[in-house]
């Protein structure tokens, strides 16, 4: 635990170099496509306060100069499977992300979807010592914290105070300062196959990259495809990727739950280059241009040459309807959405006092995916684009970027997690002082 | 079977290899692009001039090469001076001048150093300024203004002419060459020239003027004919002789029998009579005054 939050403040650390120097890539790691973006930081947060303007979550200090996207490979449900391969498309994105920036980057923060992330609810009460809470009585309450047994292998990626309370009020959001006898907060935190973020940090050290930061892209895409009531009064983002679908629950502005279903958009092409025996690339491409999961009786008038190369004449001209070819589809993309739904049952949604969900990624531009999704998940169902920063090409403001941005306003404007506030110096093993002390009484 | 169809392009690896990933990340490092850009040409060419240049021999065939090619064009038709012109001087001092500046004509204009030459030419007593320049069809020209010859000093190495200023000018053979200047004498004569102008010019007995005469570097004796002389004083010596000609204008003085009339105590004109003068004066007064 330790060791990890030696890890995370050192990460924190570069982060603040990179801010520093000024320039930070952001990767997104995903199944179907790698998306690099570089930020230029013009200065460090000058917050405008008053007059209802804030820090606009630190949106306005930073511009995308350079950006590029490239077909990913090598990544299976979000996690790393070729090592070599992920290099080398990590390297293509960097590569011409650098090239349209002209200039070197040394640091990224980067963003998964996979590694079956876990949420966990944690809770610590201190007694306070002097009736005011300070800094280090905020540190000493997320210590207190009783971390849950996350399995073996397993690491923490987020690990957010969510809550405090003092004495018998709650839901302060700063305690700081504030006078009272009893401190208590909750914490959410988030867990990860250690092997999936190790090979994710080797793979972009072989990229001559430092990490400065490393992100859930469920939650990252919550970031910016909720807009601020909706992460208010609570809500569920769900980011339909190409291997995997994350789910991200907001509430009181802060993420809550993340969960992951190992089924995306890639599913749909492997059903419909098994179902039409095409290769992947020509699913995709028929996927794209024709999918849809309402079939109405004009599809059936509506044929698809299916083409190909495989030197069949019969089989390259065949010719499909579009309800086929929507009777491909639907069965898989029922299925994503209803098991969404169960997480979302089995995480508690309804208990929240607004249940708006938003669908966002890459699978979620099929058409008509609005409709069939309010009929499983609920009325309440949006469809959700990325925020608009300053200096992102058009070409990556579509749902499938609504991580890549979210990592953008992280990177910015991360928000405080347990690894921000000092260990208390109790927590530290006696053990190494009684040592440090028998060293001296050895040598003198 | 193969296909019959267009043959599918073979896609090449879109992927940077490691160290072209590398060499583009190095490139767009900004010391090292500056480096590149500017400080590697530096050094190539100042290693490259070292090595050349650090041999004696091609450092002397360099240096020879240079001055070989500087005289190539130094010596073209279009920078060679012909003719030296000397105008604005007597014939005599043209051959002075010609002879003093010594210049090996026809020579480079990039090798005539015109300001020596100038100074060269001024050097000479008889030359008051002198201007050089280059004039068209190659032609080295200087204009001398000559010394205008205004008194004969006669001194002790000889005859002299002087100028308005005092500044020598040549040597005379003898007086009658120049009997039209006014003649001055004495050590030092030629430093004080400038007063013995001013005292020229207020004396009004000029057809009676023989010269003057500088008395121990300190003050003037004008000599007239008759071996009259005037003492004038050291200091402000004009006003005296001014007294001097008022005087002699009422009194009609300088006609008489004198030797001499002493100016120097500026209040008290002494007068010094001829002996046969002074002897008709003393007899004059022993005698007594015939009676009318």
């Amino acid at each position: 635990m330790t060791d990890l939050y030696q890890m995370q403040r050192a990460m924190r650390n570069m982060r603040r170099a990179a801010l520093q120097r000024g320039v930070v890539a952001i990767l997104d790691v995903g199944t179907s496509k790698i998306a690099c973006l570089i930020l230029r930081f013009d200065g460090l947060e000058e917050q405008a306060e008053g007059d209802g303007v804030g820090s606009m979550a630190g949106q306005s200090n930073f511009r995308v100069i350079g950006a590029a996207t490239t077909k990913s490979r090598g990544v299976r449900f979000g996690e790393i499977s070729a090592m070599n391969e992920t290099e080398r498309a990590i390297r293509t994105a960097v590569q011409a992300a650098q090239k349209m920036a002209n200039v070197r980057v040394d640091h990224c923060i980067a963003c998964f979807s996979g590694g079956e992330p876990r949420s966990y609810g944690l809770a610590g009460e201190i007694a306070l010592e002097d009736g005011v809470v300070k800094d280090s009585d905020v540190g000493r309450v997320l210590a207190a914290c009783d971390l849950p047994d996350i399995g073996e292998g397993r690491e923490v990626v987020h690990a957010q105070p969510v809550n405090f309370a003092l004495d018998h009020r709650s839901g302060l959001g700063d305690p700081r300062d504030q006078i009272g006898n009893r401190l208590a907060c909750d914490m959410h935190l988030l867990s990860v196959d250690a092997a999936v973020v190790q090979n994710l940090m080797h793979c972009i050290k072989r990229c001559d990259l430092e990490l400065a930061g490393i992100a859930s892209s469920a939650y990252v895409s919550g970031i910016s495809a909720l807009v601020e009531d909706e992460r208010e009064l609570g809500s569920a983002c769900v980011d339909m990727g190409g291997g995997s679908t994350g789910l991200s629950f907001f509430w009181k502005k802060h993420m809550i739950f993340a969960d992951s279903v190992r089924l995306g958009g890639d599913h749909v092409t492997s059903d419909i280059a098994q179902g039409l025996q095409v290769p992947f690339a020509v699913a995709e491409r028929i996927k794209t241009k024709h999918g849809g999961v309402h079939a109405t009786s004009m599809d059936d008038r509506e044929m698809i040459e299916i083409g190909g190369d495989s030197g069949d004449w019969e089989k390259d001209r065949r010719q499909i309807s579009r309800t086929e070819l929507i009777g491909i589809i639907r069965p898989r993309v029922e299925e994503i959405l209803e098991q969404v739904a169960e997480r979302l049952v089995a995480a508690g949604f309804e208990s929240l006092p607004s249940q708006q969900i938003v669908l966002t990624g890459g699978a979620s531009q099929i058409p008509g995916l609005d409709g069939l999704a309010s009929r499983i998940l609920g009325q309440r169902v949006r469809m959700g684009r990325p925020l608009r920063v300053q200096g992102l090409p058009q070409a990556a403001t579509g749902a499938s970027f609504a991580s890549t941005v979210g990592l953008c306003l992280f990177a910015a404007h991360p928000q405080d997690e347990w690894w921000d506030f000092s260990i208390p110096s109790e927590r530290y093993p006696a053990r190494s002082l009684k040592r440090a002390l028998k060293w001296f009484k050895d040598n003198w | 079977m193969q296909s019959l169809g267009r043959a599918l392009p073979l896609r090449r690896d879109p992927a940077p290899s490691r160290w072209a990933y590398r060499m583009q990340r190095l490139w767009l490092t900004p010391m090292f692009r500056a480096g590149m850009r500017i400080g590697l040409p530096v050094f190539v060419v100042v290693l490259v001039g070292g090595i050349y240049l650090s041999d004696a021999a091609r450092r002397a065939g360099a240096a020879e090469m240079f001055g070989a090619l500087r005289g190539s064009v130094a010596e073209s038709p279009i920078f060679m001076v012909e003719l030296l012109s000397i105008t604005g001087a007597s014939p005599e001092l043209a051959d002075a001048v010609r002879a003093r500046l010594d210049v090996k004509l026809p020579q480079s204009s990039l090798d005539l150093d015109l300001d020596a030459i100038r100074e060269q030419a001024e050097r000479l007593d008889a030359v008051q300024s002198a201007v050089v320049r280059l004039g068209a069809g190659n032609v080295l020209e200087l204009q001398i203004t000559e010394r205008t010859p205004a008194w004969v000093w006669r001194s002790e190495a000889g005859l002299m002419m002087l100028d308005a200023t005092g500044h020598r000018i040549a040597g005379l053979a003898e007086r009658a060459d120049r009997a039209d200047l006014p003649l001055v004498a004495g050590q030092g004569a030629d430093k004080a020239i400038p007063e013995a102008q001013a005292i020229l010019a207020a004396s009004p007995w000029a057809k009676r003027i023989r010269g003057l005469v500088r008395l121990s570097e300190r003050r003037w004796d004008i000599v007239l004919d008759r071996d009259q002389r005037i003492l004038l004083p050291a200091h402000d010596p004009v006003a005296a002789v001014q007294a001097l000609a008022s005087l002699d204008h009422a009194e009609d003085i300088l006609s008489r029998d004198l030797i001499a009339v002493d100016m120097r105590n500026p209040d008290r004109p002494v007068l010094r009579l001829t002996p046969y003068a002074l002897d008709v004066l003393r007899t004059q007064a022993t005698a007594p005054e015939p009676q009318q």
